[in-house]
């Protein structure tokens, strides 16, 4: 039992720390958050990474991959994010997007998207969630009906919502409702589309936290071809657990500020009777528990990591990670509030300490909760696939998708 | 990366557990459960002797297998898997570790063979009452090589031969080895929350003592030992939550209310779940004590309490979950649910109670961050 790399991985690692220190940017370029602030640099450093073959590593070599392993894939990103490399907008595309499509699509199209996506020339977007629909994909109300032109297109009209990166995305994969009259889970039909077609609407949400990442977008009668179907008539939610397997894996855990964090935090505030409130006892159970969550999260990772070195496939145990991250996020910037006392109300950068990082956290964790799966339907999925318990009883498996009852 | 346990050491994890659930079903746990009398299962004791696995981390040369702190982990998880009724922490992680810690060549010599060969059972004593004992607050001395003192509880003191006790000698602390067969030593068993694991009331009244390591340090030495002993128990914390949540789930799979499996419904879904990730979580941090634990790495006393702090909640939240899911079922005698509970408690406690070591955690992060 160790940390250190095979001598095969530290091979591969020294390989790579070479390529990044001779390529990889030199300094940060100012990023706005949303994944559009640095889009040229991100594009540029995409198309760097893809010429030397380590945009997707562990895709096949004739999609432009190095048909690496995945541990080498852990490597080359733990050596990445030592640079300061741009955000990458290409993450939902490459990991879900286009994966979908070439798991379905024939060689032509494959030809089409694969290689710019990989080189960041084109971006995806996937179009899922709606209004009336979170957790719940399969009852997805965008429909597409067949044009009566005659021509074979597919007319799409509804509403999606919090896609991630629909105001700069070239293409996405749309969910659409195909067939009304079958079970919820039968008449569903996958699509691909551009973006740019007319009749496709995409607006920002305001979030909670102020910021705007995700959007809302509408389609009124948007024309797609027969051709641009992904996967047979009437099966996308097959086609979709396709896309949605590859997504727990992409929605990452939560960042910002953690115990470190706190600590230094509660060193500079006063607490009790004069002392820093790191003295106190109640902040210091918190503390040890916060630390003790987060080692235990990365030791996990580091289990992980083993099974991918040894050529296993992970165990169950890689799932706990945004549960748990999470509520810490939330539960650590509230507690962190609160120790500055009256203080705490306060979410002006200038004034509040760590550049408002605590107020940030209690404003945006409720997101991270909720985004790619919540801790509801998480907990389902550790119950459901990890320790094998029943599925609920479901009462929309038979209904018609029209005689469901929708609650308004 | 290689974080994780040897094929080796998955084999012999393997051959654990087959062999404690031939040598100690729960039917056998509940002979010592219910027999006052009956302190431990001195039957198993012999058999795990018989195994090797006392002297699995003692070194050859001192009658051990000399295989190293990793297998004995593995061990560890699989007698906490079984709630094994038997004194092997007391003997083995405690006073074992502590010799080969600090104990000098005759020491070693005279007490280690011993150990491995099942013939002698350790103890470590050091509250003296209700609370957190200080270095301040230990009232035990020593003066001319005989010890004075009350301890109480001392798990196993009832059964053990040979007892590490901490007491003051001119006003420091130190460690002392005292031969409990011998003068100067009175010892009564008193009710503990899991009769599964004994502990007595040990009055010494100048009972002749052996300094173990040096002058003037004990806590030190004690605080060192409690790591070693926390990363170990931490393994038993996991085989028994582990445990724990396999009752549930199969309880939950074979009880019907409302006309469907209790295991369809969320709310046991998501506790089920909840104890799966606390279980993870301590698996993880006790891997990482395991590894500071073989490597004997400056990071201990970080990973020891990490892994204490994480497994004992994890045990405690298990226990308590599975007893609610078998419903008034699980809170009946006749149930192994309370065996669980009942350990878990005794776990948590023996080696300093969880917020202890909270303190303590974060004593160590401030230190290591200033520097």
């Amino acid at each position: 039992m160790d940390f250190n790399d095979t001598p095969e991985e530290a091979a591969y690692r020294a390989e790579v720390r070479k390529w990044l220190d001779a390529n990889a940017p030199k300094k940060a370029v100012a990023d706005d958050g949303e994944g559009g602030g640095s889009m040229a640099a991100s594009k540029a450093w995409q198309a760097k990474k893809a010429a030397a073959g380590y945009a997707q590593i562990t895709w096949p070599k004739e999609w432009g991959g190095a048909g690496g392993t995945p541990i080498q894939q852990v490597i080359f990103s733990a050596e990445e994010a030592k640079h300061p490399i741009p955000g990458n907008p290409f993450q939902i595309g490459l990991g879900m997007c286009v994966p979908t499509v070439a798991t379905f699509a024939d060689q032509a199209t494959k030809d089409r998207f694969v290689g710019p996506a990989l080189r960041g020339e084109e971006i995806w977007c996937q179009l899922f969630s709606e209004p009336s629909g979170g957790s719940d994909v399969a009852a997805a109300r965008t429909k597409a009906v067949r044009a009566d032109d005659g021509s074979g297109d597919w007319l799409i009209s509804g509403q999606k919502v919090w896609t991630t990166g629909a105001q700069f995305s070239d293409f996405g994969i749309v969910v659409c409702r195909t067939d009304p009259d079958a079970p919820k889970h039968k008449g569903l039909t996958m699509f691909w589309l551009d973006m740019h077609s007319p009749g496709v609407e995409v607006k920002p949400i305001h979030q909670m936290s102020g910021g705007s990442g995700f959007n809302e977008v509408f389609f009124t009668d948007v024309r797609v071809k027969n051709s641009q179907m992904v996967g047979p008539l009437n099966e996308g939610w097959k086609v979709s657990l396709v896309t949605l397997m590859n997504e727990r894996l992409a929605v990452g855990g939560a960042s910002g500020a953690g115990w470190k964090e706190f600590m230094e935090a509660a060193r500079g505030v006063q607490g009790y009777d004069g002392h820093a409130a790191i003295k106190d006892h109640a902040i210091r159970e918190k503390l040890a528990d916060w630390y003790v969550q987060a080692e235990g999260l990365k030791h996990t990772r580091n289990r992980t990591m083993t099974a991918l070195s040894r050529g296993q496939t992970p165990g169950p145990e890689s799932s706990i990670g945004k549960i748990v991250s999470a509520v810490q996020m939330q539960d650590l910037g509230n507690s962190a509030l609160e120790m500055l006392d009256q203080f705490g109300i306060i979410a002006d950068p200038e004034l509040a300490p760590l550049h408002a990082a605590f107020h940030t956290s209690v404003m945006f964790a409720p997101g991270l909760r909720i985004a790619g799966g919540t801790d509801e339907i998480l907990k389902n999925i550790i119950a459901e696939r990890v320790l094998g318990l029943p599925g609920d009883i479901r009462v929309d498996k038979d209904v018609a998708f029209k005689d469901m009852p929708t609650g308004r | 990366m290689n974080f994780d346990f040897s094929d080796d050491q998955k084999f012999l994890k393997g051959e654990a557990r087959k062999f404690l659930e031939a040598n100690s079903p729960t039917t056998k746990v509940r002979k010592v459960l219910d027999d006052d009398a009956k302190a431990y299962d001195a039957d198993l004791w012999a058999a795990v002797a018989g195994q090797g696995w006392l002297g699995a981390a003692i070194p050859e040369e001192h009658g051990g297998l000399g295989l190293g702190h990793l297998e004995l982990c593995v061990i560890a998880e699989e007698l906490g898997r079984a709630v094994a009724p038997i004194p092997f922490a007391s003997t083995v992680y405690f006073l074992a570790e502590a010799v080969m810690l600090a104990g000098d060549d005759k020491q070693k010599a005279a007490i280690l063979p011993k150990i491995a060969a099942g013939e002698l059972i350790g103890a470590l004593a050091t509250s003296e009452g209700p609370g957190v004992l200080t270095e301040g607050s230990v009232k035990t001395t020593v003066a001319g090589g005989k010890l004075s003192g009350v301890k109480i509880p001392v798990t196993d003191g009832d059964i053990a031969d040979l007892c590490l006790v901490i007491a003051k000698e001119n006003g420091k602390s130190g460690l002392y080895l005292v031969d409990l067969n011998g003068a100067g030593v009175t010892r009564e068993a008193v009710k503990t929350l899991d009769p599964t694991r004994d502990a007595a009331r040990l009055v010494f009244k100048d009972a002749p003592a052996e300094r173990l390591g040096p002058a003037g340090e004990g806590f030190a030495l004690l605080e060192q030992i409690n790591d070693r002993a926390a990363i170990l128990l931490s393994f038993e914390q996991c085989g028994g939550a582990d445990k724990c949540l396999e009752m549930a789930k199969a309880y939950a799979l074979e009880r019907y209310a409302f006309g469907r499996v209790i295991a369809s419904y969320q709310a046991i879904k998501h506790k089920l779940a909840d104890m799966y990730v606390k279980n993870e979580l301590a698996r993880s941090n006790s891997y990482y004590g395991a590894w500071a634990l073989n490597t004997n790495a400056p990071e201990m006393p970080i990973a020891a309490s990490a892994a204490r702090i994480a497994a004992s909640e994890a045990f405690w939240f298990a226990s308590k979950e599975n007893i609610q899911t078998h419903g008034g079922i699980g809170f009946t005698w006749e149930m192994d649910c309370h065996l669980y509970y009942r350990r878990s408690r005794q776990l948590s406690l023996v080696a300093g109670a969880p917020r202890v070591w909270k303190e303590r955690l974060v004593s160590h992060l401030e230190r290591r961050n200033a520097a």
